[in-house]
């Protein structure tokens, strides 16, 4: 797939990401908009700059393999997916419907294009990304593995049993992404169950750690290409994001984890991304 | 009675240990994780021979499915041991979402089941582990009888694609089964033909309902025995071709009469050929420390358990 690193094009595409996520979980009814907007700037910087991946070629056996560990923002991966050319984009409304190959969290059962794992229950890609990994270590392939996180996932234990064995079997082939927003469902992550110092904890784990810009296309796509560099060590890369980004009026609430906009909200919202 | 002899008595863990050690041999793919009991799961001989596909996880259950799952994407067929509790209650979530949700083929092979654990006591010795996988959409449950049929599952899981739980345990037991029997996955094997009783065996009660079946024949009693191997999915037909033959059933199983293979044959009768039904299990209680035959009388699992049942079946018909 063609790979582009215009800031203008990523932040027409993420955009356009935006709009359909808001479409989506409006048309819904109900679904996780804060985390999907907050994420939509990594995802344009990954689906069409960082990973190696064919869309009509789902299962492209050289392709970089990413993990969605945090399922509930599965609207923010879908719109990727339709704008990357996965499915037609007409399907995105179909989400969380009967039948839907779109479930409310990602389901590799229904047959969507594009995803490696049905996810949802949190704290588990890490240890499928650590298996990915190994696999490509046995089979000397060059591929990437691309693990993408809620920073209230990192309190679940299961994540540190795989940054340990992932440090252990010195898998550099793996880059773990941390969407740190500093916001779960019960409030801010601070007051829920402090996660700092967080550098700290993947240093002391055996990870090279990086941070960045969750929202700068530039400084995504260059920090992803540092992390590719290690020799050694895996790479987690904390990306500072807000939740709700692109739509001022709900920007770093943590009210909008999990809450849909109305109609009426919808087209206020949209307004704000177009404008 | 047809007549089973053996020359031997081994652990149904060890036939595991060789049946990975041979499919090594005979499927590259074919990959290993251990959290930290390669002795208990006797993966010694697999790991020295292809150390470079032998992954140790350390005391880390989660991960280890997890790590299976990714291990799938790539086309591996990851085996992955443990003791049963760890292999299943412990990892009830990562096995429900990333392996049978998901639809990964990863091979969960677990130890020590039930109570001929011993002398560890109840916290180890999983009566609930049938069930919980039993529920799960897409997973195949297997229990093998002895050393032979262990090591003939082991080989055969592997060119099944899809989610499969192979339970195995800790004692030696009679090794009965055919060196040469090929393991057919879903496929109930008749140890006897009878007219009086149908007994379906599973793990390591198969050896006792034969043993019942003598004692029984001894009486004029002409008992039908049957293993099955595969709990899921169950071999409907061989069931209900028995019962129709026989009316009355016994189940025997080293696991909880709630979830087991007794609770999976009393669901397919009452909904098809409701006939009078026994169970020979562990009734809602956990277990306890002490030797596997003194637990195995205790909580009810013996030979003589199996015949009381099955003259109690055959008066309800």
């Amino acid at each position: 797939m063609t790979k582009t690193s215009s800031v203008k094009d990523l932040q027409q595409l993420a955009r356009s990401i935006r709009i359909n996520v808001v479409h989506m979980i409006a048309e819904a009814g109900s679904g996780h908009t804060g985390g999907s907007l907050g994420l939509a700037d990594i995802f344009a910087s990954l689906y069409f700059n960082v990973l190696n991946h064919e869309p009509k070629n789902p299962q492209w056996s050289e392709r970089d393999r990413l993990i969605l560990s945090i399922g509930h923002v599965a609207p923010v991966l879908y719109a990727t997916l339709a704008e990357a050319g996965y499915f037609a984009k007409d399907e995105l409304l179909s989400l969380r419907k009967l039948n839907s190959r779109l479930q409310g969290h990602p389901a590799r059962d229904h047959g969507l294009p594009g995803l490696e794992l049905s996810a949802g229950s949190l704290g588990q890609g890490l240890s499928v990304a650590v298996g990915m990994a190994l696999c490509a270590k046995a089979d000397k392939k060059n591929w990437h593995v691309y693990s993408i996180h809620g920073d209230g996932e990192l309190q679940e234990g299961s994540i540190w049993e795989a940054a340990m064995s992932a440090a252990h079997y010195k898998l550099n082939n793996i880059t773990a992404i941390v969407d740190r927003n500093n916001c779960q469902i019960d409030g801010k992550t601070s007051r829920v169950m402090e996660l700092e110092p967080l550098r700290e904890k993947w240093k002391a784990f055996g990870w090279d750690v990086f941070e960045c810009d969750g929202h700068s296309y530039t400084d995504i796509i260059k920090t992803c290409e540092d992390a590719k560099q290690s020799v050694f060590r895996p790479t987690v890369i904390i990306a500072r994001t807000k939740m709700g980004r692109g739509v001022k009026s709900i920007e770093d609430d943590f009210r909008w984890h999990g809450k849909a906009p109305s109609k009426e909200e919808a087209e206020d919202f949209i307004k704000q991304l177009s404008a | 009675m047809k007549k089973y002899t053996y020359s031997e008595t081994n652990d149904t863990r060890s036939g595991f240990g060789e049946g990975l050690h041979e499919l090594g041999k005979k499927n590259p793919n074919v990959v290993a994780l251990c959290a930290d009991l390669i002795g208990s799961l006797k993966m010694d001989a697999f790991i020295a021979e292809f150390p470079e596909r032998f992954i140790q996880v350390g005391i880390a259950e989660a991960n280890m499915i997890g790590i299976a799952a990714g291990l799938t994407i790539g086309g591996k067929i990851p085996f992955t041991g443990t003791f049963a509790n760890f292999s299943t209650g412990r990892v009830y979530d990562q096995i429900r979402q990333s392996v049978a949700y998901s639809n990964k083929n990863v091979k969960i092979c677990a130890s020590h089941a039930g109570l001929t654990l011993g002398e560890d006591g109840a916290t180890h010795q999983i009566l609930e582990d049938i069930g919980l996988m039993k529920m799960l959409p897409h997973m195949v449950v297997i229990n093998t009888c002895d050393f032979n049929q262990t090591k003939a599952a082991t080989i055969a899981i592997a060119d099944y694609t899809g989610p499969v739980y192979l339970r195995f345990g800790r004692p030696k037991v009679p090794n009965f089964t055919p060196k040469d029997q090929v393991f057919e996955i879903g496929k109930a094997i008749t140890l006897n033909e009878g007219k009086d009783v149908s007994i379906f065996a599973t793990g390591h009660l198969v050896w006792k309902a034969i043993e019942a079946g003598n004692l029984l024949a001894e009486k004029g009693i002409d008992a039908e025995i049957i293993n099955i191997h595969t709990i899921k999915p169950l071999d409907r037909n061989a069931v209900i071709q028995s019962v129709m033959k026989t009316k009355c059933v016994v189940t025997a199983e080293e696991h909880q009469m709630n979830g087991g293979l007794g609770d999976s044959i009393a669901q397919l009768l009452s909904l098809e050929l409701p006939t009078p039904l026994e169970m020979v299990a562990v009734k809602d209680t956990f277990g306890e420390s002490g030797t596997p035959d003194e637990l195995m009388i205790k909580y009810g699992l013996t030979t003589e358990n199996i015949v009381e049942a099955a003259l109690r079946a055959i008066n309800r018909k």
